[in-house]
Formats: C-alpha cells, structure tokens, sequence
C-alpha cells in the first residue's frame, strides 16, 4: 500500500533551466508509482531569465497542487541562490539539493547588488540534508550541458524510494530515442556514488 | 480510460474535441494560450488565431449562429475587448452552441491587473461553470456545451493561472463523434438587434435566467459534503483545494456554477453548519450574492481580496493561527525579474531610444521588460494598443511643450491586435507623436504565435501577410521609416529625425525574435572583453543584457577604472550590440 501522506516537492531556479521538463518527467514518475499527483508552476515569463517555481505533490489524494508554506519536505534549487528565496516554504526539517551553478540577476550583473557568499554554509547550519550538486560538470561528463536538470533528478532519485526501472522508463519516454541515452547517463551521474 | 497527466488547459482541449466540437478561436495570452494551441492538434478541427479577442467572439457567434459548437478562448483582460459582441448575444443566443473560456490571473503573474470575471457572468447574464482542477476542467467544458444547447446561451468557463497552468491525472473520455448540424437558417427577429427585437429577446433573457436558476438547484457539480457540522465552507475553483488540504473535515459546498448561484441549495447548506465562510480569490462574489439571500456568513473581513490563495492563506485566516516558524536568509535577495533575452532586438532599439529622453507610451508584450533598471524604457502601460492613443492624447494635450518628446512603442502582433485604429486615427487628427513598430514578426511574449503580419496559420498553412508598410501609408500617415534595431547607430538617427519632423511618423523596427525558430537564425560566437581595453565606463552594463557583468576591483595603471565589464560565454549569442555601444574598442 502506498504512503498515505501528502508529500511535497519545490524546484526551484532560473527560467532556461528545463525545471518544468524537471517536474513533469517527476509526475510522471510518481503517477507511474501509483500515487495521486498534482503540479503547479507559473510560466509565461520563464523563457526570460525571472524565477521558475514548480510545486510537485504526491500522495494518496492530493487537493492542493500548491503546498502551505513552511511544509515542504523536499527541495531542489536549480540555482545557488535561489534556495534562499524559498525558505519560507520549507519544513524546518528539509531536505535541500543543491545545484551549485551561480546565475547572477541583473542587480548583481550591474553591481548593485552582492551574490551572497555563505549559501551552502547557511543551508547546512539550518537543516538536517543538504546534499550539493555540480550538476553542470556531471552533464557535460554525460555529454551535454543541457541535461543539467536530469543531472539534479538522478539527486533527487537518490532521497526518494521509487524503482530505479521507473525513473528509467519514463526518462525513456520523455526523449526522442537520439537523447534517451544521453539523459539516462546524466540521470545516473546525479546519484551520488 | 486511459489516465494522463494533463494541465488544466490540455484537459480542456481534451474536454472541446471529446465533446465534438470542432470549431475555435482565439487570440493568445497567459494562463490561456494552450487551449487552443492544444486544440488544433486534434484530427479535424478547425483552429484560428484571430487578430484580437472581439474577432474571436465574433467569429464564435458566427460560427455558433450557422449551427455550429464553437468555441472562443481569451484570458481575462481579452473578455474586455469581447465584451461587446458578448454583452449583446447574451440577448440572441445560438442556434448551435458557444462557449467562452475567461482564464483569470490572481496575482498577475503575466497580466496588467487581476480583475474577477465571475462579475461578467453576472453583468451579462451567461451561465459560468468554473472547474477547481485539470480533470474537472475537461469535464466542465463538456458541461458547458450542453448548457449552451440546452438553453441557447453563450456559457462562460472560468479558470485561474493555477488551474490553467497545473498538472495532474486525468481520466480520458470516449470522444463524441461531431455531428454536422450546420445550416443556413433564418431567424432575422432573434439575431438582428434593433431595439423592436432587442426588447423582446432581453424578457427571454429573464426567463432563460429562470430556468437556469432552477437548473442550478439540481446541477450535478454544486456538491454539498456534510462533514464536521461546527463549520461549513463555500467556495468554488481551485480554493476549494487549498481550503480541503489544510481543513478536511468541515463541511463543504462546492459550486461548480457559479453564476447563477443556488439560492435554495445555499440555505440548505447554511442550516446545516454552525459557522459558515466563504472562501473565495479576488471579489467577495459569492459573499454579496449569498448575504443579498439573508444568509450570515464570514468572508472577505478576514480573507485578503487581492492575490491568489495558498492553503497557508486560508489556515493562518480561519485559525488565526498567524504564519509557521520558518527559516529565512538575514540579507535581502537581488530580485530576479524577467528580462529580454541575449540578443533580443528590442535591446538596441530601447538603447537607442532612452538616449532621446523621450516620454514613451508602452504596450504590452515582451518589451514592457524595458521598463526595468538600467534600460527604463517605458513611462506608461495600460493594455493592448493603448500605447498609440496615449501617445497621441499626450501630443494633442502638450502641443509645442511635447514637440518631438512623445513616442508610442507596440509590438506587430499588439498593433495588428488594436493598434490600427488609434493609428488611424492619429493620422486623421495629425498628432506630431512619434510611434515605433517592435516588428518581431511573432507573438514572442506568449510563445511564438502566428498572427495575420506573419504570413502562417494557426493550424500551419501559409496564408496571406499583411504589408505594414502599405497598410500604415494607407491609413494616411506620410513618414514612414524601417530600420534594423541592432544598429544603435542607425536605430538614434532615425528616432533623432523623426522626433523632429512635424507629423504623425511611424518606425518600424524590424528583426526578428531571437528565439524564433522559423527566422533561421545562426548564433555567432560568444563575444569576449579585452580586460586591458576595458575602461571600466559601464556603457554595455546600461544594456541590461544577462551575460554582461561588473567585476569590481579590477584597476590598471594610468587608468581611473573600479573594475571591468565581464562577459559570460554561455549565455551570450553574439549579437554584437554590446561592441557598437563601446567606446574603447574594447569587445570583440
């Protein structure tokens, strides 16, 4: 029988960066495990380099695609900083993977603003997993940069108690065939060894 | 069935083709732009792009008159510019069927304002259904085309961006096989409103009101659950979720039509719970109607009236509870707003227009981003086409004060939306504004839809494409220029020249989208800065262009620099804009 409880899962990051093809290859995962899922993100402006937030929730019977904030037991930051941007919606005992790739915001691009230095320290000192991922130097040990985001779910795989043969699955069904073997290598360089 | 997972806007393009329709129309905007895109993947439909929302409508009704389903899609702010036509066919209903999607924007995610379409329903008298989720979206749409059959009524869907833009399993249904009841049939006395058949068809408005209100008593999805008896909730859409993830147990009535309500099932409902809230986004809605009914309940004196709801939203306003204890960073977070892409050509165009100090009326699209620091291209934007206008208004008002100070900038696909009248317009009462043409040749903003400038349907057949050049000049206006945007040099001059001439001018700015896939463009390589060329003067920083950073402290001798601009490879698509706006010969 299935876990009964709602879980919830937050990326996070910069739009470019495949979060949504993150998420949906996700559901799928979850929907073929036999759970009830639901996903909200908000697009129309992805393309053009603002936040991208996608909420994942799974369980026995989900209502809420959007999970209350301070309960969210997962999160995946696709971007260093962005982490910090969703604190609020995080269980005090989450667990965070961290893409360690810096994408400066304009702010910080024209010198008005500072990059904060002390990310994974401060994520560290506040909860109990934090698990970093150089997921751009495991993609393009894959082969390419763009598998990045699959880099991160191969991570996110590790924390999770799904069937290796799903996640397989469904990454072979979200690509045409020329990619399928690219993406199931940058799946598995995410799972720490 | 077979179970997906779909948005809630694949569900409802599901849900149109399972009920065999197979007309539509529409013209993009976020959270409803994939209903149709969605739409017209189905075998036998057929899908179109009109110019703007009002065309849309009217080619639903025309459609829907000729005894076809059909459907017209829009989001919010888009049912504004329809409402004409569908204030009046409110009155003369439809030999076939029609429905109308409003997809709402609770917090503006991508929208000017966040106002409530529910009011429409009732402002035009036309029955709205509003689904909480992917799977009763498809179904509701469904629905919505028996409704319109049933009692010869346009029928409203309404959604939310969190409903439109959510994902989760759906059960698919057996597709309808469409059944052609098109004919041509006339019923002048119905569908030609002169006020002797107006009258006449606004009494059986009323009594088509009647009988939905007495339909909505019986309707299936107005769903009363009697839980917990202490309290009970009215809502309906997608808070009806947040409010069931945190309270489970209170009683509920969901309203699946919203408009028009069930007075008697309400006060049912209301003797049956101790404590009654209504839980509802934006307008207290259901709260005045249900308290004009003589029913207490507690609504907007303790839920916020603006922005979306979460589940922590409706827990922290019943319980009072306040917010969880979380964790937050001490120092405060760069922002991360959208911005135009590397290489986008509207970059060099706003470059070159800030140095012109002029005051310029914006539109909506992609370049509204200008607005931001350090570009601050924009001083005014209201909707669609306002831009053109504004400018005008602002001309006419400030005569010599305003001479070659004023400009309007509008995309092609918003001028072709609802900037040709006012151009027209401008041209006949001889304004000296200045009006600049974003000629993308797309509708990037919401994803590269086709529009009647582009030469291509909706559907991907090449059609006819409108000449703006011989359009522009047959509206009267005289001074007519193109240029290339990514030439600052000659983007400043022509702006330069045409400020100054007297007259209406217009510039059409012409260079594709950069992440427009049809316009085949090649990526050059990455440029790089000379770090001993640098001279540390920030001009490319005034671009705003994402792969340009400051490096601050990189000094050299004999010279008074704090640091050097940086560009980073992977994110630059050379489009050498930064290289003409540098004085020291510095990129390369």
């Amino acid at each position: 029988m299935k876990d009964e409880k709602v879980k919830s899962i937050l990326f996070a990051g910069v739009g470019g960066q495949g979060i949504i093809r993150a998420s949906d290859i996700l559901c799928e995962v979850m929907m073929e495990a036999g759970y009830d899922v639901k996903k909200s993100e908000v697009h129309g402006m992805a393309q053009r380099g603002g936040c991208v937030t996608s909420h994942v929730r799974y369980g026995a019977k989900v209502y809420s695609p959007l999970a209350e904030p301070g309960t969210i037991e997962t999160l995946v930051s696709f971007e260093k900083m962005e982490a910090l941007r969703y604190l609020k919606d995080l269980s005090p005992n989450a667990s965070v993977i961290l893409n360690t790739e810096q994408i400066n915001p304009p702010a910080v691009n024209i010198g008005d603003s500072q990059y904060p230095d002390d990310i994974i320290e401060f994520l560290k000192k506040q909860y109990p997993k934090v698990m970093t991922v150089d997921a751009l130097s495991l993609a393009l040990k894959a082969g390419n940069l763009k598998t990045a985001n699959v880099v991160l779910l191969g991570s996110l795989s590790s924390l999770m108690d799904i069937p290796h043969t799903i996640w397989e699955r469904v990454i072979r069904k979200s690509f045409p065939q020329k990619l399928v073997k690219l993406n199931l290598e940058a799946f598995q360089m995410g799972i720490p060894a | 069935m077979k179970k997906v997972l779909m948005s809630g806007n694949e569900a409802i393009a599901r849900g149109v083709y399972e009920a065999g329709v197979r007309f539509a129309a529409a013209y993009p905007g976020t959270p409803s732009t994939e209903i149709m895109e969605q739409f017209a993947r189905y075998d036998g439909v057929y899908a179109e792009w009109a110019p703007n929302e009002k065309v849309a409508v009217e080619v639903a009704i025309g459609a829907a008159l000729g005894g076809a389903k059909a459907l017209a899609v829009m989001k919010h702010v888009g049912v504004n510019v329809a409402a004409d036509p569908i204030f009046t066919v409110s009155y003369t209903g439809i030999a076939g069927a029609l429905v109308i999607i409003s997809a709402d924007d609770p917090s503006m995610h991508s929208s000017q304002n966040e106002q409530d379409n529910r009011n429409y329903a009732k402002f035009a008298k036309i029955p709205m259904l509003e689904p909480a989720d992917p799977q009763e979206a498809k179904e509701y749409v469904k629905l919505a085309f028996a409704l319109s059959e049933q009692f010869d009524t346009p029928v409203f869907l309404r959604t939310t961006t969190r409903v439109s833009h959510s994902k989760s399993v759906v059960t698919l249904g057996e597709p309808q096989v469409p059944e052609d009841k098109t004919t041509l049939a006339h019923h002048a006395a119905k569908y030609v409103m002169v006020p002797i058949n107006a009258r006449t068809r606004r009494v059986e408005v009323e009594k088509r009101q009647k009988a939905l209100l007495k339909f909505a008593e019986t309707f299936s999805e107005n769903k009363m659950e009697i839980n917990d008896p202490e309290v009970g909730i009215i809502t309906a859409g997608m808070p009806y979720n947040y409010a069931k993830d945190v309270f489970p147990n209170y009683s509920y009535l969901k309203l699946g039509m919203v408009y028009p309500l069930p007075v008697k099932m309400i006060r049912h409902f209301a003797s049956k719970v101790k404590k009654l809230y209504v839980v509802e986004e934006l307008d207290p809605y259901l709260e005045e109607q249900i308290r004009a009914m003589g029913v207490e309940v507690i609504g907007k004196e303790i839920f916020p009236y603006t922005n979306e709801f979460d589940p922590g939203v409706i827990r922290s306003a019943i319980t009072s509870s306040g917010e969880r204890s979380v964790t937050s960073y001490p120092e405060s977070l760069a922002q991360r707003p959208p911005n135009l892409c590397p290489g986008c050509p509207h970059r060099g165009l706003f470059y070159a227009l800030k140095k012109s100090k002029a005051y310029v009326h914006g539109d909506i699209g992609c370049y509204t981003l200008s607005y931001l620091k350090p570009l601050e291209g924009l001083h005014s934007c209201i909707c669609m086409g306002a831009s053109i206008g504004m400018a005008h208004g602002m001309s006419k008002a400030l005569m010599e004060k305003g001479k070659g100070k004023v400009v309007g900038v509008i995309g092609d696909s918003t001028f072709l939306h609802s900037g040709i009248t006012p151009l027209m317009n401008m041209a006949y009462n001889n304004s000296d504004a200045l009006i600049i043409i974003l000629d993308n040749s797309t509708t990037a903003m919401t994803g590269m839809q086709e529009h009647p400038g582009t030469g291509y349907t909706l559907m991907g057949k090449e059609a006819k494409k409108v000449n703006l050049n011989i359009l522009i000049s047959a509206l009267g206006i005289e001074n007519i220029r193109v240029i290339d945007p990514n030439n600052v040099k000659e983007a400043r001059s022509a702006i330069k020249d045409e400020l100054a001439s007297s007259g209406p001018s217009v510039i059409i700015a012409q260079s594709p989208c950069v992440l427009f896939k049809r316009a085949n463009q090649k990526a050059k390589p990455p440029l790089k800065i000379d770090p001993d060329a640098c001279e540390g003067c920030r001009s490319c920083l005034e671009l705003n262009c994402p792969p340009i950073a400051w490096k601050k402290g990189v000094t050299k001798e004999g010279s008074k620099r704090k640091g050097i601009a940086v560009i980073d490879e992977t994110l630059c698509n050379g489009c050498g804009l930064c290289a003409q706006v540098c004085k020291f010969g510095a990129i390369g």
